[in-house]
């Protein structure tokens, strides 16, 4: 892997970071509102993956997507404003944290309904393989999902029908306060996912090199026209649940453990160690970060509100008349 | 030339096909078996598995995955076995479906007809016999539509097909083998509008899918007694063509509502309350409704056909509501 791939992968990370970092202050100063959930620990994850694909592909996404809207391609500035509810936010607004989408740059959202996303997925590929087009579509969404019954619908028909779809569990170890194993008989993912038939493999999510190798490796072998792949992403939020957690179900010590495989720290002292980062070089990406977040704050803060009276606009599509 | 209703459905489902190659048929027992009613015989061998999918069992993936596929560009059709069944993807087909262009802002559309069939009748008990159309036409973001005539089955499909939001298309399972008069030249026909299907000036009958014959029966009846019923096939479930059925009330005064759900919270319901809320002092009788009880469809035949709004019903409420 070249520098520069290590050096986009340490940006990505710490422009999700800190953007979140400062969501919190706003979420308490109530500027944004709503549910909010925070990706800070699941970051190598969102830069790994989504770093690896192209523009053409497809990404269907989770209520827990910042990460993954800021890996995309989608602008601070239209994340943040959607969060203050304003038309220039990448949803205009009508969608929230939740609900993140850009359809020019294919992110099909921002599904708040756990495992919804799947069938869009299977669907999304079924539309690029019948047209012929060397596309893969990625489906992110955590280990609750695994739970729900369109789960393995849609790993089965993805298998069934040899379908260009990326499956990528981030299994964070628990389903909002329900650990994994005490909701699943059989915690091994990938293993479940090897059941449909497509090759399944478990990654060090806290390490984004891991990540970004084994999405690499699934999405030559899709494009090659193999059939859905399925990656188990190893990794752990640092965070509550959403703002409204008080984190009853899990120990402070664990989460202590956790934070010692922080990837962005980890990434760092690895390049450091061979000789691709300065601190005057991660100060430089630090501040870029910071200036970065600032206009974009500035930007959500300027927005305009959509005005009461298109209420009920984009319910149905817009005739010409 | 004389065609059943099935018929016109596969018609329509061939020139579909036919016409825009990024229509294609999926759902299950579409290919191989024909379809679970017929209506998809014979275009798996016409159009090939690509275009005509069977699915497994997973109501969920199949119905998201026609979303999905509709985001992507193509115009697919999904077919449920019946509506008992969609409950299975009731999360795709309003979480998704009908909220993705609202919550997107207005980015993404989903282009989609999915049909089902609805209704009772046939003896296959509470599994199998619901009539939940009404349910679904509470949704924003969804069309419904129920086609009860041949020239509807032959010619809903194409403009549902065009139409860039999600289409529910309910055929009632009654009707498959009905046969009827269809012109050569049928093509689409519009589904914005509720149509008249009889003139009468005394009082009006709305029915809408499977209960359009049987408001037409009755209207015969009562006409051998000289009470001369306007009936008005709805058609479009959602939205509703309020002006045509107000209309209709403005000039009969006398309003009877034919739906084969239940009647607490139905589509009966809706129409009554619309009906009070604009057109009261027009009325010259209380609104009647005929609908089905409220119990689980029951197997045996007596319990089944005291179960539904029958033509006996709808004339006996006509008579109330004439006087």
């Amino acid at each position: 892997m070249t520098t520069k791939h290590r050096e986009d992968l340490l940006r990505q990370m710490i422009r999700i970071r800190r953007f979140e970092e400062r969501c919190v202050e706003l979420y308490s100063s109530t500027k944004i509102r709503g549910f909010m959930h925070l990706y800070i620990g699941e970051e190598a994850v969102a830069a790994g993956v989504l770093g690896a694909l192209g523009p053409s592909d497809a990404v269907v996404s989770t209520y827990r997507e910042h990460g993954h809207a800021l890996a995309r391609g989608i602008s601070m500035e239209a994340v943040l404003a959607e969060m203050y509810g304003r038309t220039n936010g990448c949803s205009r607004g009508r969608g929230g944290s939740m609900h993140l989408f850009d359809a020019g740059r294919r992110f099909y959202g921002g599904n708040a309904i756990v495992g919804g996303g799947l069938p869009l997925a299977v669907g999304l590929a079924l539309a690029s393989a019948m047209r012929g087009e060397p596309v893969v579509t990625a489906c992110l969404f955590g280990d609750g999902a695994v739970a729900e019954g369109e789960f393995h619908e849609c790993l089965n028909l993805a298998a069934l029908w040899r379908l260009p779809v990326l499956f990528c569990c981030e299994n964070n170890l628990y389903a909002m306060g329900t650990a994994l194993a005490r909701a699943q008989a059989e915690t091994d993912l990938a293993l479940r996912a090897s059941s449909y038939g497509m090759p399944s493999w478990p990654v060090d999510g806290m390490d984004p090199l891991a990540v970004a190798a084994a999405t690499e490796r699934a999405v030559e072998s899709i494009r090659g026209g193999s059939g859905p792949c399925f990656l188990e992403l190893r990794t752990y939020r640092f965070r509550a649940h959403s703002m409204y957690d008080a984190e009853r179900y899990r120990d402070r010590a664990e989460v202590e453990r956790w934070k010692d495989r922080d990837p962005i720290p980890r990434l760092a002292a690895l390049m450091r160690e061979d000789g691709e980062l300065t601190d005057a070089e991660l100060e430089t990406i630090e501040s870029e970060v910071g200036d970065e977040l600032t206009a974009a704050i500035a930007a959500a803060e300027a927005g305009p509100f959509e005005p009461v009276s298109d209420l009920t606009r984009f319910v149905y599509a817009e005739h010409a008349s | 030339m004389t065609i059943t209703y099935r018929e016109a459905l596969r018609e329509a489902l061939r020139e579909a096909l036919t016409e825009d190659e990024r229509v294609f048929l999926m759902g299950e027992d579409v290919g191989a078996y024909g379809g679970c009613f017929g209506v998809s015989l014979g275009l798996l061998e016409e159009f090939g598995p690509e275009r005509i999918r069977d699915t497994p069992l997973s109501e969920s993936a199949f119905v998201g995955a026609g979303i999905g596929a509709a985001l992507g560009g193509m115009r697919p059709i999904v077919e449920i076995m019946t509506v008992n069944f969609s409950l299975l993807a009731l999360d795709q087909i309003i979480n998704n479906a009908a909220t993705l262009r609202h919550m997107s802002g207005g980015q993404l559309g989903v282009p989609l007809v999915i049909r089902m069939t609805t209704g009772a009748g046939r003896q296959l008990a509470a599994q199998h016999s619901h009539s939940l159309e009404g349910w679904y036409a509470h949704i924003p973001g969804l069309r419904i539509i129920a086609p009860a005539t041949i020239e509807d089955a032959r010619g809903m499909l194409w403009t549902a097909l065009e139409d860039p939001d999600p289409v529910l298309l309910f055929e009632h399972g009654s009707l498959y083998n009905v046969p009827g008069e269809l012109a050569a030249d049928a093509a689409a026909v519009d589904i914005d509008r509720a149509a008249i299907r009889r003139a009468g000036g005394d009082v009006t009958l709305v029915g809408y899918g499977g209960t359009l014959r049987t408001a037409l029966t009755a209207a015969d009846e009562l006409a051998a007694d000289g009470v001369e019923a306007e009936v008005v096939d709805l058609r479009t479930l959602r939205p509703l063509d309020e002006d045509t059925v107000l209309d209709s009330v403005r000039r009969t005064h006398r309003l009877v509502i034919v739906d084969e759900g239940w009647r607490t919270g139905s589509l009966s319901a809706e129409i009554a309350a619309r009906a009070a809320e604009a057109a009261l002092y027009e009325l010259d009788a209380p609104i009647e409704r005929v609908c089905t009880a409220e119990v689980p469809i029951p197997y045996a035949k007596q319990l089944e056909d005291a179960a539904l709004p029958q033509a006996a019903d709808v004339v006996a409420a006509a008579r109330r509501a004439v006087g």
